[in-house]
Parts: C-alpha cells; sequence; structure tokens
C-alpha cells in the first residue's frame, strides 16, 4: 500500500480529502504508482503526466523520503519506506507554478 | 425557491452528483431570467437575476484558483454547461454540468494533435514544432447538447460528440498548406473564435491570432482562409496576406448569418458575403484597437465594442470606459458611458468578455481585467457593475433562460 499526498488543486478535482491510497503488484516504481492513482481517478488523467508522452508535467514535482524523485527514472523502484507505506510519496506543485 | 437561496447552493465546494430537486429552477423552467457565466484567471463566476436584470445573485468561485478561460451553454439544453479549466501546475480539464452549473463532471481532457504536426512560425519567424497548451474557447453545438467544439492553443479546431468525454481533431484546419505560416499573437497562437451557422449545418468559422479567419463549408473538414481586404500594416512584410491577421474576435447576427462583424487588432471590419471580402467600418471611432465585438439580439445592424488605446496601451483612451454603438452596422459610432467609470479607468476588456442576451430589452454584457462585469439592461444606454472586484475576467456569456 503506497500512500500517495497530492497537491490542493488536485484533491478538489479528484474530489478527496487527505491522502490516497493506491496498489501496485510488484516492485512500486513512480511509473507504477501514478498509472494506479489514475485508474482510481481518472480526472487526475494528464494534471501530473503529460496523457501523449507520459512524462511529468514541468511544474509538478515528486519527492518523497526527503528526496527530490521529480528526475529519477519513473521505471526505477520507490524507496523502501515509500513502498513499505510507511512514508508518502508527494505530488508537490513547483514553486513557480500556480 | 428564489434565486438567492438557489445561489447559495452554488457556493457548494464539492458538489456531489446528482442535481436533487432544484434541477428544474436551474434548468430555468419557472420563470425569465438569466444565467451570466464568468471565466476568471483564478475560477469561474455565475451571475444570475430574473428579467429586470436589477438584482444579482453570485456564486462562486467553482474550480477556485484555476484558468477559466470559457464557460457556455448549450443553445438547445441550457442546463448543459461546458468549461475550460486549466493551470499551469496540471494543464487542461474540460469540466461539464448537467444543471446549469450547479455541479459540474470532469469530461476529457485528451487533446492530441491528428497526425504530423509540422511547424508554424514562432514569434521570430523561426520554424516552431505545435504543441498543444490550452482550450481557449469551447463552441456548443446548435442541435445536439452533447456536440462541441474547442479552439484550442497552438490553434487547431477540435470536437467532441460525447459530451466532452473524448476529441478528435479537425485536422484539415491546422494541416492547410498555409500553416507552416502562422504565428503567435499577444496570447499565444491560438483558435479563439468559433462562429456556427445555424442556417447552414456545414458552416463554420474560426479565428486564429495571429493567421486570420478561416472558414469550413463541409462540417470541418477542409478549409479556406478567408481574409481578403484584412490589412495589417507594420505589422507584416505584405500587409494584405492571405494569412498572418491577427483577428481579434468575430460576431454574427443568427438571422444574417452571411454578415460578419470583426475586431481585429488595429480596424473593425465587415463582411457582407460570409467572409469573402472585408471592409473597414471603424469610422469615427476615437481607435478602433480593441478586442471584444457584439452584435444586438434582435438589431442585426447595431454592433458594440469596446475601444482599446493601442497595441501596447491596452487600457481605454483617456482613461475612459465606453462602450461603442453603431446602429448603422459601422462607421457612425457613438459613445456610451453612463454608469461607466470616466476617471483613470486602466482595464481592459478581452476578446471573449462580452456577450447580448436575447430578453426583449437586449441586454449587454462585459468583463475587464480589473474583475469588473458590468450589465447594461437597455441595449447600453445606462450601465451597472454587477461585481467589482472578481479575478482578471477572461470569458462572459449569458444564457437567457425561458
Amino acid at each position: 500500500m503506497i500512500r500517495v499526498v497530492l497537491p490542493a488543486h488536485l484533491r478538489r478535482l479528484a474530489g478527496i480529502s487527505g491522502e490516497v491510497t493506491v496498489c501496485c503488484d510488484g516492485q512500486p516504481t513512480q511509473k507504477l504508482v501514478l498509472d494506479a492513482l489514475e485508474a482510481s481517478y481518472p480526472m487526475l488523467r494528464g494534471t501530473i503526466r503529460d496523457q501523449l508522452s507520459g512524462n511529468r508535467r514541468a511544474f509538478m514535482r515528486f519527492f518523497g523520503c526527503g528526496q527530490d524523485l521529480s528526475h529519477e527514472s519513473p521505471d526505477a523502484p520507490l524507496p523502501a519506506a515509500i513502498a513499505a507505506g510507511t512514508e508518502p510519496y508527494l505530488i508537490v506543485g513547483a514553486m513557480a507554478g500556480g | 425557491m428564489n434565486f438567492r437561496q438557489a445561489g447559495r447552493l452554488n457556493y457548494d465546494p464539492a458538489p456531489t452528483a446528482g442535481a436533487g430537486t432544484d434541477r428544474a429552477f436551474w434548468q430555468g423552467s419557472t420563470m425569465t431570467g438569466v444565467r451570466v457565466l464568468v471565466g476568471t484567471s483564478k475560477g469561474a463566476f455565475v451571475l444570475t437575476s430574473d428579467g429586470r436584470r436589477q438584482q444579482w445573485e453570485v456564486s462562486g468561485p467553482q474550480f477556485g484558483g484555476w484558468e477559466i478561460y470559457h464557460v457556455t451553454g448549450s443553445p438547445v439544453d441550457p442546463g448543459r454547461l461546458y468549461a475550460s479549466q486549466s493551470s499551469g501546475w496540471s494543464g487542461q480539464v474540460i469540466q461539464r454540468s448537467d444543471d446549469g452549473g450547479r455541479t459540474w463532471q470532469p469530461a476529457g481532457n485528451k487533446f492530441g494533435y491528428d497526425g504530423e504536426t509540422g511547424t508554424h512560425q514562432w514569434y521570430d519567424g523561426t520554424p516552431h514544432p505545435w504543441e498543444f497548451a490550452r482550450v481557449w474557447h469551447l463552441e456548443p453545438s446548435l442541435t445536439d447538447p452533447d456536440t462541441v467544439y474547442a479552439g484550442v492553443e497552438d490553434a487547431a479546431l477540435f470536437r467532441s460528440a460525447d459530451g466532452g468525454n473524448t476529441w478528435q481533431e479537425l485536422a484539415g484546419l491546422r494541416t492547410h498548406r498555409s500553416g507552416p505560416s502562422w504565428q503567435p499573437g499577444g496570447g499565444g497562437m491560438c483558435l479563439h473564435t468559433i462562429v456556427l451557422d445555424g442556417s447552414n449545418p456545414g458552416r463554420i468559422f474560426t479565428a486564429i491570432s495571429a493567421a486570420g479567419v478561416f472558414r469550413s463549408d463541409d462540417q470541418g473538414a477542409t478549409w479556406r482562409p478567408v481574409n481578403h481586404g484584412l490589412s495589417s500594416e507594420g505589422v507584416l512584410p505584405d500587409p494584405d496576406a492571405d494569412v498572418g491577421h491577427c483577428v481579434h474576435r468575430i460576431a454574427m447576427h443568427p438571422s444574417r448569418p452571411d454578415v460578419l462583424f470583426m475586431q481585429k487588432h488595429w480596424d473593425v471590419m465587415r463582411s457582407d458575403d460570409g467572409g469573402q471580402s472585408w471592409h473597414e467600418i471603424s469610422g469615427n471611432l476615437p481607435t478602433d484597437f480593441g478586442f471584444a465585438i457584439g452584435v444586438h439580439a434582435h438589431e442585426p445592424d447595431t454592433v458594440y465594442v469596446v475601444p482599446i488605446t493601442s497595441d501596447s496601451e491596452h487600457y481605454p483612451p483617456e482613461g475612459k470606459l465606453r462602450v461603442y454603438r453603431s446602429r448603422t452596422g459601422g462607421n457612425d459610432w457613438e459613445p456610451l458611458s453612463n454608469g461607466l467609470p470616466q476617471s483613470h479607468c486602466y482595464v481592459d476588456v478581452l476578446r471573449g468578455a462580452m456577450a447580448v442576451d436575447s430578453l426583449e430589452d437586449c441586454g449587454i454584457y462585459f468583463g475587464t481585467t480589473g474583475g469588473q462585469v458590468y450589465v447594461s439592461a437597455d441595449a447600453g444606454d445606462n450601465w451597472v457593475p454587477i461585481v467589482r472586484d472578481l479575478p482578471r475576467v477572461l470569458s462572459v456569456e449569458v444564457q437567457t433562460l425561458p
């Protein structure tokens, strides 16, 4: 079970409050977490990753365990604490956005 | 249920599905009234009144924090609304309402260009690949609530036939042979205007900054530029080129679809032959730069513009906010200022921010970059602000409820 924290504007869009939890088959990666998130909340498609390229949107950032994961490979395994659900996976609007 | 109560319901920040018992009211079945749909840089607002248009209920912001380039309703089902919602963080979202804006559901937001995109001109004249940025304008079908067109940046036309869930590009426009020469205007290379002809279902007009007006007579399959007579001196190397003109808005009266009025970057123009040729009707305007243009609901020769000082000075001349009205289809214009600020006013009125209702006494509406939305319930003679302090107003539409 992966804990995901969304920025406020996306929580409102998806009609959720607080954290979201998603499940991944196999070793969790950023791509698998976002795939699962979008499957549960289709209105988030295109708002975090470009729908056509699958790339992270320029003004969205990914953090976790005190690290900036934005530039890690989407297919790299997530840190163990995120995979174990003890630390959340943070989706953040860039400071320059809004 | 009165307007005050109904409006308060619209503040619900997390609307739930199902319109409940107010549905009939919001679809306007109980009395004649108007619903003004305002898109701003930080959310959407709905302003409602009865036919007198004196007391207003203001609801919103809906989609607070997001840019709402356009909110509009279906002419055949006033309960069906569409909104273009976007943000620098999260890109494009389309919202749909089935109860006149009380509740909303996210619809489809996958706008993929059809096939090879090629390049257009960048600001400096170099080739630049087509990139989707946002939806500027939504134009619902005149006959089917589930069919809606979307004009996007970088310029292209999309169509949905399932209530906005899926979108298909009408690629004949973007792939017109002139496409590589199109270039952005100050707001980006946007398709900002879509005009449908109720008397000719195959005919669609679009306007692109800065390419000009294009017309299709086969439901969007093929297109041709219709810009003969437009002149852009000091902006284009050939001022009379077929394409490249920064058309800001076109307007049509539905009873006379071959007559089009245009506010161009500079010049107010008119066509009497479905866009095949244009002539200038700026006449005695104090300046013929501007963005918005509208036509009276019952008088096809009564036209409204809001003159803006110049291409670099996006505010009214002399700091006086004046709408100009022509009752002669152009050339002869009168200033309308009663109720509008006549000193120290430096707001702009953007291209999508003027609308007319179709009540017997035609109402005229416009919004400003300073957050005011003004109404005249007497065709422009007298104006009052409905609201004064909204975010920057990007679009104004009005629904006349039966």
